[in-house]
């Protein structure tokens, strides 16, 4: 009798429980819905996104090569290369930073690696475009200014993942050299970094793959690439040199993602 | 008898990995050559970019409370365009699982369309959103909407494959049609799972959303590209900080929710 009882209680909690999830998501949702007005539409979006769709099934062929360095193949290249050096020097420069904020020992607040895990987060968040503006200011409109974007902002999420692989690592190596007499930096050269440097490698071309996505639009602040002519074709509504673009685009980042999948793979 | 290793002369000479390498130094030299990489100009302008990193340094707290409202209509933006996406992710993830779909092409035009969305980066679709519907936050809730809708139906469809199948099974063994199977044996599963991703989104397009207003979109991004365009870095800090503020408290509610659940 008792336990019937007491069953039919929890039973009663759960359903408030229920409830009380319930109008927390209701209370979220209509602040949500009322912070955004649908009413701002423009009454030209049926026939703007009519056009959009023509100029991507009629893209403009003659954009893609025409020889000026100003056409989609050798901006689609400058993207990929934008991308490529970015990822190249992130990854060097976040080594240290990923030996700062991994925590190796026990404790679950430690100086060094909640510090470092801190700075990782705040390049994290910082946003690119934001960098590509500044970095625009030192050394002028044009790709380096993007080569410079990529490297700082991806150093955020690469030192993350490096740090969580070296967490996670095999310590069997490196004890072993420890033991028999190693020093810190031979054992940093012949075991720590042999162990986890498939996963490395493996985590930058992953982040290549983000790169390639980040420097097609950084264009559109003025870092070199492909953005510049794409935001310039949406803003004059030259919807076949969009299409172009955007099929370009599609193109690049399909293969990049193909290519780089593959090589992971094998890596890992 | 003991053999002693014979090694051929590639391994002798480490021909593959001089080969790796030699491609990747060209690549390097030539991607530095295509990008106009200067470092002697970096630094000899370096001065520039500390004389902004000061400027930034020194954040307008007066402007702080301009922030807060374009703040909360990014988030706000963000829950409706992930809420949306989510929605429409539903039907596609189902139809593109492996083990709810035997029909190899449905499948493969429903995942083709699922990868040519994933291209896209957000702020390509912002742009575009922004030239359709007009300047303010309904495009970056469009934006976002399609944006989520290409990561999450991928999320949810891994998902979908990796359930149990007895449920499965037991319910066509007892006569179930497809929806039934989809609504008694797949959703109670993979319930948890959905939430998860769904929280993962949320946070991602949190970050995603802070920026979209760059190019018009609502949200806080107006008011960064306002403050940079004036060269008021103190405003700019400001609302870097404010960002970062609220991407944090949002990775942490999402975070501890998610442990929950799974």
């Amino acid at each position: 009798m008792k336990q019937l009882t007491v069953s039919q209680t929890s039973l009663r909690s759960k359903r408030y429980k229920w409830l009380f999830w319930l109008v927390i998501i209701a209370v979220i949702y209509i602040w949500g819905i009322t912070g955004v007005q649908f009413t701002g539409i423009k009454d030209s979006a049926g026939e703007v996104s009519r056009s959009i769709a023509y100029g991507i099934f009629h893209p403009d062929w003659k954009y893609v090569y025409d020889g000026s360095g100003e056409d989609l193949v050798s901006l689609i290249l400058q993207t990929i290369a934008m991308a490529f050096l970015g990822t190249f020097i992130s990854a060097i420069l976040s080594v240290p930073f990923a030996f700062w904020a991994a925590r190796t020992g026990k404790p679950r607040f430690h100086i060094r690696s909640t510090s470092g895990k801190l700075v990782l987060t705040l390049i994290r968040t910082f946003p690119e475009i934001v960098l590509a503006i500044m970095f625009i200011k030192a050394v002028g409109p044009g790709s380096f200014a993007g080569v410079l974007a990529v490297s700082i902002h991806s150093i955020g999420m690469l030192g993350k993942l490096f740090s969580e692989s070296i967490e996670n690592m095999d310590f069997g190596p490196s004890e072993a050299l420890m033991s028999s007499g190693g020093n810190r930096s031979q054992t940093l050269v012949f075991a720590t970094l042999p162990t986890v440097l498939p996963e490395f490698l493996s985590y930058t071309l992953y982040r290549f793959e983000i790169a390639v996505r980040s420097a097609s639009i950084l264009g559109m602040v003025g870092a070199g690439g492909i953005g510049t002519p794409l935001l310039f074709a949406i803003q004059t509504r030259t919807w076949s040199r969009v299409g172009i673009i955007l099929l370009g685009i599609i193109i690049t980042v399909t293969l990049i993602d193909f290519i780089s999948g593959t090589l992971r793979k094998r890596l890992v | 008898m003991n053999i002693v290793p014979t090694r051929t002369f590639a391994q002798k000479y480490h021909v593959k990995t001089i080969a790796w390498l030699t491609l990747f130094v060209l690549l390097v030299i030539g991607t530095a050559k295509m990008t106009g990489v200067d470092f002697v100009m970096f630094f000899a302008n370096f001065g520039q970019f500390v004389v902004l990193l000061q400027q930034m340094a020194k954040p307008d707290w007066q402007y702080t409370s301009l922030v807060v409202q374009p703040i909360l209509e990014t988030i706000q933006m963000a829950l409706i365009g992930t809420t949306v996406g989510t929605l429409v992710a539903i039907p596609f993830s189902v139809l593109a699982a492996r083990n709810i779909v035997k029909n190899k092409f449905l499948r493969g035009i429903i995942r083709f369309i699922l990868n040519l969305v994933r291209t896209l980066p957000d702020l390509m679709l912002a742009a575009l959103f922004v030239a359709i519907v007009g300047i303010g936050p309904v495009a970056g809730v469009f934006t976002l909407a399609i944006f989520s809708f290409g990561m999450i139906s991928k999320l949810f469809y891994e998902a979908i494959e990796t359930i149990d199948e007895g449920p499965l099974e037991a319910l066509q063994a007892a006569g179930a049609n497809k929806t039934q199977l989809v609504v008694f044996a797949v959703i109670p599963q993979v319930f948890n799972y959905f939430v998860s991703y769904f929280l993962y989104t949320f946070e991602i397009n949190v970050r995603a959303s802070t920026v979209l207003g760059y190019l018009g979109a609502g949200g806080i991004g107006v008011y960064l590209q306002r403050s940079l365009d004036q060269f008021a870095y103190g405003q700019t800090a400001i609302i870097i900080l404010g960002i970062l503020v609220v991407v944090l408290i949002i990775d942490g509610v999402s975070n501890t929710l998610r442990e929950r659940l799974l």
